[in-house]
Parts: structure tokens; sequence; C-alpha cells
């Protein structure tokens, strides 16, 4: 059934679809609607979970961690500062092991105080082990969700699902809502191996001292676990397709068959970069465009073999690494290094704190990237006022 | 693709307009996309809403600085806030005002219309009458004015969405959309 709802509501409804038995969360803008929404569904018994009200993102996030552990299915949803209050307990929520799936609303971190998209506060969690899912549409948020529980409790990782603050969490759009039933189709029960989760029947400890012995195969498992995290998620996007008709990959190729230059971007901005691309192409102009769907795990072999080909690589970042860079760039450029012959990448920031990037603004990058020699500068900004 | 802005006071349902408009173009069969201005809404200061129609799936998702229509809630905000900015030349612009559109001449050569949409609301029981909400009145003007929606649309997707008094929403839609004056 297809209803015009914001990109807060599609998570809401895909978290009750994906029938979440536990909630905490603490609300900031823009993702308070997430919770409100599943605070009144929670109320009014669409929705069987336990609801949480804590008393900050870190008792929100302790939460999901002890309901996870208990064996259930955890969710949360946060953005910006909230996001950062986590940082302790994000890494706790990986190591053990826990399935988590948390929704982060972009948000530029303060100060100055601002409310309004921007990718640093999600990229600088990259090192945690989350899995990382970035989403264009209010679409792709509610599927993404879904897939977002298949993929964590198949790898036991956690998993954040990411989009644009306004451009998606308040715009308002056609949402295929999946039936329960197909819903149901990609996302059973979770299920608890014995000794994986805590169980009064069968008591161990957890999360102990680990000495040097011990501790680096824990990471290499990790590792191995996040790798395999790509193959889960082409697997559940194949079967979600088989059911709604609606293909996800962990990148996105547009014209990019004989494209000369292509774009790297994620979110909202691929949405607009699409446009620009369809009426670059209709002046002759060779461009592509690659969306960055999944960022953790990094895709190195799908998007090496895209760019491989291509004889400039643009990157969109609206995101900064102080003193490095934008992180997507910093992340194409290390993917490309050991390629012979790499194409050069140009790196483009734009949009922080949630300045508009228009038509204008991709074209303007298009054109550096096509005009220009290799900047020595990896940062190239766009759209900054005199 | 049809671009719109909704000018209005924080509290007349300006956000909410451009859902109910999204809803019924959707009811069409078309693509709607509709968004608040991005930033802090306060009740009695101006906010601005924006829808986009078409006929296919919208792709950009930017702001819109140059729209094709331009919806005012509240006849004050013409004195305080550039309500016809980049509004395109032959654009259509809708106020909510007790005047004819010949009052609004000095905006510019805009097709405008206007229509009482506070007594309206006041009239159907919306809100108080110091503070009526016209967001559904001004919806049945637009309806009639500028012909991106119908009026049976409209009134559909306002008895779907409007959680309280749907009969007196809906007649107040109905009534803008007999009343509304163009030049």
């Amino acid at each position: 059934m297809k209803k015009v709802i914001m990109g807060n509501h599609a998570v809401s409804y895909g978290v009750r679809l994906a029938r979440a038995e536990v909630i905490a969360a603490y609300p900031i803008t823009p993702q308070t609607q997430i919770v409100e929404e599943l605070s009144e569904m929670c109320s009014d018994g669409r929705l069987k979970a336990k609801f949480v009200k804590v008393e900050s993102e870190h008792s929100a996030m302790a939460c999901c961690i002890g309901a996870a552990s208990a064996g259930a299915r955890a969710f949360t949803a946060t953005s910006s500062q909230g996001l950062a209050l986590m940082h302790e307990l994000l890494h706790w929520a990986s190591a053990a092991r826990l399935p988590i799936v948390m929704t982060n609303v972009n948000r530029a971190l303060g100060p100055g105080w601002n409310i309004w998209t921007e990718q640093t506060d999600s990229l600088a969690q990259r090192d945690t082990g989350w899995v990382q899912l970035y989403c264009e549409d209010n679409q792709e948020v509610l599927d993404s969700t879904l897939m977002a529980f298949r993929v964590a409790e198949a790898v036991r990782l956690p998993v954040m699902i990411v989009y644009d603050a306004f451009f998606l969490s308040h715009t308002y759009e056609p949402v295929d809502i999946p039936s329960q039933e197909d819903a149901d189709a990609l996302l059973p029960p979770r299920k608890l191996e014995k000794g994986t989760f805590m169980d009064i029947e069968d008591p161990r400890t957890f999360s102990n001292m680990t000495p040097p012995d011990y501790f680096m195969e824990m990471r290499f498992k990790l590792e191995r676990a996040m790798r395999r995290a790509k193959d889960e998620f082409g697997r559940a996007a194949g079967e979600w397709k088989k059911l709604t008709g609606r293909d996800y990959a962990a990148i996105e190729t547009y014209r990019c068959g004989d494209a000369e230059t292509v774009l790297v971007a994620a979110s909202t901005a691929v949405s607009t970069a699409r446009v620009v691309v369809d009426s670059l192409r209709g002046k002759g102009r060779k461009v592509g465009l690659l969306k960055m769907r999944m960022f953790r795990p990094f895709p190195y072999r799908e998007v090496v073999d895209v760019l491989r080909r291509t004889r400039k690589v643009a990157v969109l970042d609206r995101n900064i690494s102080f003193g490095s860079g934008g992180i997507f760039a910093t992340e194409i450029k290390a993917a490309l290094s050991n390629v012979p012959g790499h194409p050069p990448v140009y790196g483009y920031i734009a949009g922080l704190g949630g300045r508009d990037i228009t038509p204008g603004t991709i074209e303007e990058i298009f054109d550096r990237t096509d005009r220009n020699g290799v900047p020595d500068d990896p940062i190239t900004w766009i759209g900054l006022k005199p | 693709m049809i671009e719109i802005r909704f000018h209005g006071v924080g509290g007349q349902g300006a956000v909410i307009a451009s859902k109910i408009l999204a809803v019924a173009a959707f009811m069409e069969g078309k693509y709607p996309q509709s968004f608040p201005a991005f930033g802090l809404e306060r009740r009695g200061a101006p906010v601005m809403a924006f829808s986009r129609i078409d006929d296919k799936k919208i792709l950009l998702r930017t702001g819109i600085y140059e729209p094709d229509i331009v919806v005012v809630l509240d006849p004050a905000l013409v004195n305080s806030v550039d309500v016809t900015q980049g509004l395109k030349k032959d654009g259509k612009l809708l106020i909510s005002s007790p005047l004819p559109p010949s009052g609004y001449a000095r905006l510019g050569p805009f097709r405008t219309a206007t229509v009482d949409a506070q007594t309206i609301a006041a009239d159907c029981g919306l809100g108080t009458s110091t503070s009526p909400i016209v967001n559904t009145a001004i919806l049945g003007a637009l309806a009639r004015f500028a012909e991106c929606v119908k009026i049976e649309s409209v009134i559909k997707a306002i008895r779907d969405e409007v959680p309280c008094q749907p009969d007196q929403n809906v007649r107040a839609a109905e009534r803008a959309y007999r009343e509304v004056r163009t030049a």
C-alpha cells in the first residue's frame, strides 16, 4: 500500500514491520518524529514492543545493549550530538556482537549550533564496528530498516541506517509500505543460538576480561563478520527484490558505462545528481554517477571495478575530517591506490551544516573536474562565501 | 513539474497544507514531494512550506527558489515578507485577504487571486476568530485558481489527513473554492 509519508515515519513503519521488541530513545531534532510515532505505535498496540524512556542517548544505547544481550530485537534512533554521546557504547555493541539497529538522521555537530544535515556525525563513527547504510529516498529508508535487522542478526553486528536531515527526515513523498507478510518473509524472528545471549536457564558470563592471548582473535572475527555483512546484505536485497521488485546493492551506478568522469556521492545528493547527469548527458558530456549505499563494510571490489575504467573521479563529501579531507574521498583514494594507472580523485566538500546542494553545485563539481588538472589540495570547497 | 511555496504564520497550518496537497496530488496518480522550510518553527512567526508535483518520480532534493505558485495564508505577511521572491514572471499568486486581487497589483504582474480564508475558516469554527486555521480553506481556493489538483481530491485528502473537525474543514475548502476571486 502506498502512502505519502515523511522519511522519519518511514523508519517507524519499518521498525513496526520488523517487529522490534525493545525501543529505547531520547529525542533530538531531526530524529524526533521517528520515536514519537513508535511510542504511539507501542501505546495503541500496533507494535508489541517495550518502549523505554531514557535520560540520554548513552542510556538509550545501554538499554539496547541490555535488551539485545537478552535476545530481544532492539532499536534506537538519534542524530548528531546524541550519536556522539553514544560513542563509547557503539564500540561495546559491536564488540559484544549485538544485532542492534539504529537510525541516525545526519545533523551537523555544534557549535555553531546547527540542526541541519551533514554526514560528519555518522562518518566519525566509522571505526566503531557498525555497518553503515546511506539512503537516497524515503522508500530506501523503509526498506533499509528491514534489511538492517536481517543483516545485523545474520552476522551479529549492529547496523546504522543513515539519511539526511530535512531533505528526507521531514519530506513527504509516496512510499510503498510493504505487507507484514513480505516483511516477515525477509525477516523471520531472531534466531537465538545457545551461548550467544543471556539466558537464565544457561547462565554464563559475558564481556569479561580478555587478555592479549585471546583479544586479537576476537577482533579478527569481528572483522570477518563485517566482511560477511556485505554478502548478507546482497542476499537480503536479492530476496527483497523478489518480494517487492525493488533493487538494492552495496553500490549503484548510473550511466557509468562509457563515462569519462564519474561522481561519487551518498544520500540525497545522489538523487539530485541523477538529474544533473541526465542534463549533462543531453549536452554530450560523458558523465556518470556512483552511489555509495554501503560505507561499512567498505565495498572495495565493487568501487574499484567501476572507477578503474573511468578517466577522472570526483567525490562529493558533505562531511569533513579536519586536517585530512572529505571522508568518502579519502576512502575512495585508498581503494584505488593499488590499482595500476588508476584515475585521479578530486575531492569536493559542499553542503556542510545543511547548505543546499543544488543542481548548480553538482554541475560546478563536474565542470571543475573536467576542466582542471588534479588539485594539490585534497579539498576543493564548493559554494564558500567570499 | 509544478513548484509551490506556502507562506504562513506558525499555527495556521502551512506545513500541513503542503502535506494535504501532496496527498491530494498522489490520489490523482501524480508524484508529490512536500517539505517544510528547514528550520525552527514557532507559533506566530513567519513559516514556509513547499510542494513539488510531477507526473514522474521527483529526484530533485533541493530547496525551491523559483516557484510557479505562491500561496500566502495571512494578509499581514505581504507587508513583512518578500512573498513574491523568485516567483516566475507568469507565476500565480494566491493571497488570503478580504481585498480584491487588484489590491495587490503593486506586488508585480503576477496572475493574482484572493480569498478571505480567515473569515471562511472562522465561520466554519476552525481555530478561533482571532487565529483561525486557514490551511484547508486556502487549499480549496488553490484547487480552483491554480488547477494543480481537483477540489474532489482536496476534499478526500482532508478527510484522510485531518484528524479533527473533518466536516468543518471540508466546508471551508468548498466555500473557498466558490469564493476565490481572480483578476
